[in-house]
Formats: C-alpha cells, sequence, structure tokens
C-alpha cells in the first residue's frame, strides 16, 4: 500500500533477521567502528530490559503494579537509538522506553514506583539527563522543542559569557560538553497523529531546533493497527515540514544504531531537526489492561516473533564467535538478579505520606494549599485523639 | 535613575515591566503571534524585538499548543518565557499544555523542576468585537492546581504584576483587561516589595463591600460613587488575585460592612464569584446581613457586540446588587 505513494523514504536495514550484515552505501560507514564487545552491551541490555519487562508484566498480573507498559519486541529500536547520544544529550521518553532508561543509568526502582502507584518522578532527570514520563500523549514532543531552542540561547550566552549554561542543573559531561548537547523526542505511531506533534515539527522546523524525533512504529496503538493511523509510514511526513526523514527496521539494533548517530551527527551540526521512523512490533498487550487477543490472531504475530529483535542478536553474536554460551549464561543470572531486585522493590513499594503532596503542587507557597493542608492536618490529628 | 513615579497607561505599563525583565534577566523570552515585527496586536511588546532581538522576542509560528508547550521546554532548561495568547478565546489549542502539563509539571517531577512560564492573556469584553475576542475564561483555569492566576486593573499593578510574576518560581497566567489597556494612572517604580497575590482595599468605606478585578475595577468604584451620593458608604476591594484568593483582606472588610457584592465578567454560574461567596459565608456567617451578592455575564456564549452592553455588568447592575443587599435588612 505504502509504496504507492510518492516519497516514502527507503527501508533502511543492516543486519536482517538471519543475524547477516549487508553493506549500505551510506549508513555501514556510520557502525565501522562497532566491535564484538558493543554489540555484546546492546545485547545484553536488549536482554536485561526483556527481563525486568517480563517481570514487571507479571507483577502487575499478581496484583503488585498498577498498570505497566510492555516494551517486548521493541529493545533493539530502543537500544540502537540510545546508544547513539552523548551523556549531555537530554531524552524526553514517552514511556516504554524502558531500555533507554536502563542506559541513561535509571534505577528501575523509579519505573516500578510509578507504575505502583508510589511516585510520580521516580528520578532525578537532570541527573540522568532523561526526562520523567509524560502520559498525554505528543505534549512532550513540544516540551522537547522547547528544550532544544533553549539549548541554542544557552550555546549563544555561553559564547558571550564564556560561561557553559547548565539549565536547571542539568548534567553535564566534561568529555562531550564541547559538542552542543541535542535534544531527542521519543513517540510512537499512534501519537504521531497528536495535533502537538504536528505544532512540535513545526515549530522545531522554524526555530531550526537541535532535535531528533524518534517515532518507534510498534503498529498498535492499543487495539487500533498503523493504518487507521497513516496511509504512510510516519517518517514520510518529515518532508513536508523541510527536513530529512529516516526509516530503519527497528529490529536491527546495528541499523537503528547507525542511521541515529547520522541524525545526531546533522543535529549536532545545526541542520536538525530530524525525524527517524524504526519500524518494530509491540509482541506484548499495549498496558497490562488491554488483552491484545481481541484485536489481533495468532497468525498476525507468526512473522513479528520470527523478527524477534533478541534472537536475530543471539544469532549473529553465536555465528560470529562473538559470544558463546558463557556469555549468554551471565547476564541471564544478571537479568534474574535484575528482575529479584524489581519485585523486592514491588512488594515494598510505599508512597510517600499524603501531607508531603502539599508541598508538590507549587515552588512557593500558595494561601488556599496551606489553608487545606491546615485542615487535613487538623482533621487527622482528631483520629489520633481518640 | 529616572524619576521613580510617572503617569502612563495600563499598556504602557506592562510594555514598560517587559522591557524591564528582558534587560535584567537574560533569560528571560517571549514568544507569541505577530508580538515581534508588529508588537502584538495590541502593541504591547512593541520596539522588544527591535531593541532585545529576535532570539528573545519571538515571532511564533501560529499554534497556540506549540507556544504554551515550547514554552514548558524553555522552562525546563532555565529559561523564563512569557508567551502572549493573542485573545482570551484563543487560549483553549492550548489549554492541555496549561493544564495538564504547566500546572502539573512541579508536582510530576517531585519538585525538582520549576516551570516560571508567565501567560500573558488579554481578556474581558466591550472591545466590539467578533466572536472569542470578549471572553473571561479564568475560573477554568483557577480550577487546577499548580497554577497562579492574576489580573490589574490599573498601570502600577500593571507593572508589578507582570514583574512579579516572571520572577516566580510558579507557573502564572495573568489576564489583562484589554479594555482598560489606555487608563492611565501612576506607576511606582520604587515599588519593589509589592505582592500580586494579595488583594487591595481601593476605596475605604462601612456599609457595603464591593468586590471586582481586573476592568471591573473601575466600574465597581463608580458603583460606589454613586451610591455615596445615596448616602451609603461602599468598600470597594480589588481582588487583583484569583488564584491564591485573599480570602482574609475580603473577610476583614466584610465583618466590618455586613454586605458583599461580587462582580466579574465573566458568567456568574461556576465562577469565582462562587468560590469567594462560599469562602465569606463560612468566615462571616455571623457579620452578614444579607446574603452575598455575585454580578457576573450570563451563562452563556459571548453576544455579538451589539448588545455586548447588556451581557457584561455595568455600573448599574452592580447597584441593583447593592440596592438587592440592602433589601435584606427589614
Amino acid at each position: 500500500m505504502t509504496e504507492q505513494y510518492p516519497g516514502v523514504p527507503e527501508r533502511i536495514q543492516l543486519m536482517d533477521e538471519n543475524g547477516t550484515v549487508h553493506e549500505h552505501p551510506v549508513f555501514s560507514a556510520y557502525v565501522q567502528d562497532v566491535d564484538a564487545s558493543l554489540l555484546r552491551d546492546a545485547y545484553r541490555l536488549m536482554y536485561l530490559t526483556r527481563r525486568f519487562d517480563d517481570e514487571a508484566t507479571a507483577l502487575q498480573r499478581q496484583g503488585k503494579l498498577a498498570l505497566w507498559v510492555p516494551s517486548r519486541g521493541q529493545e533493539a529500536a530502543q537500544v540502537g537509538s540510545a546508544f547513539a547520544f552523548a551523556p549531555n544529550d537530554y531524552i524526553f521518553p514517552q514511556y516504554r522506553e524502558h531500555a533507554v532508561a536502563l542506559h541513561r543509568g535509571v534505577d528501575v526502582r523509579g519505573l516500578i514506583e510509578i507504575f505502583g502507584g508510589a511516585a510520580t518522578a521516580g528520578w532525578d532527570p537532570r541527573k540522568h539527563n532523561h526526562h520523567v514520563l509524560t502520559k498525554v500523549l505528543g505534549a512532550s514532543t513540544l516540551h522537547a522543542v522547547g528544550y532544544a531552542m533553549g539549548l541554542k540561547l544557552d550555546a549563544r550566552i555561553a559564547e558571550e559569557t564564556g560561561q557553559l549554561q547548565t539549565g536547571q542543573g542539568q548534567a553535564t559531561d566534561p568529555a562531550t560538553d564541547s559538542v552542543p548537547p541535542s535534544v531527542i523526542s521519543y513517540f510512537g505511531d499512534g501519537t504521531s497523529t497528536e495535533g502537538d506533534v504536528h505544532e512540535a515539527m513545526v515549530f522545531a522546523a522554524s526555530f531550526d531546533a537541535p532535535v531528533l524525533f524518534f517515532v518507534q512504529n510498534n503498529r498498535w496503538a492499543i487495539s487500533v493497527p498503523f493504518d487507521v493511523q497513516s496511509r504512510v509510514p510516519i517518517s514520510t511526513r518529515a518532508a513536508g515540514y523541510g527536513f530529512e526523514g529516516l526509516r530503519v527496521d527497528g529490529n536491527d539494533v546495528l541499523g537503528t544504531l547507525a542511521v541515529t548517530r547520522y541524525a545526531m551527527e546533522k543535529i549536532r551540526k545545526g541542520e536538525g531537526p530530524v525525524l527517524i521512523e524504526a519500524e518494530t512490533y509491540r509482541l506484548g498487550a499495549h498496558t497490562t489492561a488491554d488483552d491484545p487477543t481481541k484485536y489481533r490472531t495468532d497468525e498476525d504475530l507468526a512473522g513479528p516473533l520470527k523478527a524477534d529483535p533478541l534472537i536475530r542478536m543471539e544469532k549473529y553474536l553465536r555465528e560470529n564467535s562473538y559470544a558463546d554460551d558463557s556469555f549468554f549464561e551471565e547476564i541471564e543470572s544478571e537479568g534474574q538478579k535484575l528482575a529479584d531486585y524489581a519485585r523486592e522493590v514491588a512488594l515494598n513499594l510505599q508512597a510517600p505520606d499524603f501531607d508531603y503532596f502539599f508541598d508538590r503542587a507549587y515552588a512557593a507557597p500558595h494561601a488556599q494549599v496551606e489553608q487545606e493542608r491546615a485542615e487535613y492536618r487538623e482533621y487527622m490529628a482528631g483520629f489520633e485523639e481518640e | 535613575m529616572s524619576a521613580q513615579i510617572e503617569r502612563m497607561t495600563l499598556a504602557r505599563a506592562i510594555t514598560r515591566a517587559l522591557d524591564d525583565a528582558l534587560t535584567e534577566d537574560p533569560k528571560v523570552v517571549m514568544m507569541g503571534e505577530d508580538i515581534g515585527q508588529l508588537g502584538g496586536v495590541y502593541r504591547i511588546t512593541e520596539g522588544l524585538m527591535a531593541k532585545h532581538g529576535k532570539h528573545r522576542v519571538m515571532d511564533a509560528p501560529l499554534g497556540e499548543s506549540g507556544i504554551i508547550g515550547t514554552s514548558i521546554g524553555l522552562a525546563l532548561r532555565g529559561y523564563r518565557p512569557v508567551p502572549e495568547i493573542q485573545f482570551d478565546g484563543f487560549v483553549f489549542p492550548g489549554y492541555d499544555q496549561i493544564t495538564s502539563q504547566l500546572a502539573k509539571i512541579h508536582n510530576r517531577t517531585d519538585k525538582q523542576y520549576t516551570v516560571p512560564v508567565t501567560i500573558r492573556i488579554p481578556y474581558g469584553g466591550l472591545i466590539g468585537s467578533v466572536e472569542h475576542h470578549s471572553e473571561s475564561p479564568e475560573a477554568l483555569f483557577a480550577h487546577t492546581a499548580g497554577l497562579r492566576i492574576i489580573t490589574p486593573s490599573s498601570p502600577h499593578d500593571a507593572y508589578w504584576m507582570t514583574r512579579k510574576a516572571i520572577e516566580h518560581p510558579d507557573p502564572i497566567i495573568i489576564f489583562e483587561p484589554k479594555r482598560r489597556y489606555w487608563l492611565k494612572g501612576e506607576v511606582d517604580f520604587s515599588d519593589t516589595s509589592f505582592d500580586p497575590f494579595k488583594a487591595q482595599v481601593v476605596r475605604e468605606g462601612t456599609d457595603a463591600t464591593i468586590v471586582a478585578y481586573g476592568p471591573l475595577v473601575p466600574t465597581a468604584l463608580a458603583a460606589a460613587e454613586a451610591a455615596a451620593e445615596e448616602g451609603r458608604s461602599v468598600e470597594v476591594i480589588d481582588l487583583r488575585s484569583i488564584s491564591p484568593m485573599d480570602v482574609p483582606t475580603v473577610a476583614a472588610s466584610v465583618e466590618k460592612t455586613g454586605r458583599l457584592i461580587i462582580a466579574h465578567e465573566a458568567p456568574r454560574f461556576g465562577g469565582v464569584g462562587g468560590e469567594l461567596a462560599s469562602a465569606i459565608s463560612e468566615r462571616c456567617f455571623f457579620s452578614l446581613k444579607s446574603p452575598v451578592m455575585r454580578v457576573g455575564g450570563y451563562y452563556l456564549p459571548y453576544p455579538v457586540s451589539g448588545v455586548e452592553e447588556e451581557y457584561v455588568p455595568d455600573m448599574d447592575r452592580i447597584l441593583d446588587a447593592v440596592d438587592r443587599a440592602f433589601e435584606y435588612e427589614l
């Protein structure tokens, strides 16, 4: 269906489903330096994410989490892209990018706390340059563009004053601070329909914002298939905004890394924004609140299961003798430890005292909130006396 | 140093405040539709782009959600954006960004980020315009915790509310009374301890209290003057801030006068007046000599300008409410 429309970007793939690597005239150059060690790291993160994600799904099924958003099947898209960013780049996740969070050093405790109803932030976004989750779809794409506009202003102020600008205390990185940071905005195929995404792309183009829009097209917006969102791949739309759109096999970690490195190089040179569409497949449910058997069949799943990014990478690592049984056993045991930790956190979740929430709505005291806090305390004190 | 007190219009007072904020803090930036080259449809930002640069006073693409959403991103990166929404009725494409994002980010990030965005919105009626140019949507925003809502009624307040809002760590919406942009008054530039969240008694009286804000403050003062001719001493309070709401200042007045009339242009039903009336009923029950009276717009879409004088409360409608309050004391 898609190929009948003009301007659909080429689908880039470096590693096919059998784990065989193919040369690409442009993008192979971007992964020339990738060695066995980096590929093992990539597989390790994909595996750990899968193991953690499965555990969290199980925890929700057992009533320990309020909700979970599985990332199963999307690990290559997330790891391949995350590996292309510098530590001082700032990432706006949507809410399903668990591999990206792990890569940024986020403790899984934070994710468990959010989905267990014990926290809203889960981590310090400034420390990890990894923003908090935004559940209203598309809203964070505009925050990413505004943040990128701020980075451009930072560069100007830094040039005038000679002082590195650090925003609200976001982490810097001595190794990469000589290159101005960029911004990454993750979202999905369903979100691509939201009006905010359109405005984000217009603003990003008008202000030459150093931002990467990274859409994981996992084919499903809860129960609605992608063809209800769009007739063409989302990457096709970039041309309409006047910037480059790239389409990559999102289950190919090598291809995704190459394409994202290419995009980040462009963005850092001031030639952004760029839109990347990683075509992947959500193997699990949208959230644990939904039942995929109501809208897709085993037949639908057969192809995607075969294209599972972990299977592909394992084949590649084994066939090239980049990893042996001991490697896989080692990360299996590491994954088990991570899962055990997630379970322990989930079983011992503790929300802050309700009183604390009177501190959080406003940065400075607000008369009505203070009055209600006093009323709340007086009411609670009444129970203590009894 | 120039003179500490200057006479100017409310519009120029805001322009001056924006200019001073841009001059004093390199992290202050502005964005809005037509605010750069044109200086805004009301010319509030006139000259600011030429003086402070295109990178700080930005003509935005035409999208309110984009204007608010990117302002949030700028704030996360340490800036103090002052977006302008062109007209009250055009704010709603940005409503989600204001109520679901801006208002909630300090809470969502567990206090790790502040989002000091100051949204300027010209509001209110009686400007003889077409649909969506004369609305008073303040109650819709006041209901969302995380926002602060203020509205000036004089050049002095307009200057200082704008300055204090931009300096403040919380997101603030300033509703600017557009039909009073040309109202003249003195601005005291030395009033650095100005508190934008405190109501002000603008006329003292003993028999009744009228509370108004924004464009209806001059109308309330005229009503108090007319009442005085009938021998009634009416106190007038400019509420100034809708969230937070300075209930103690109003309560102190009502304890003295025993009667309260609240006036706003926005529809009375579900409006700010209802919240204040309830708060005063709780605090001043034994001081009240009559029920709290409210004067407001009708619970209708804002009408065509040919009949808008009948929709927006005027002096006579406020006086009628004062009369009704006195009728209770037989």
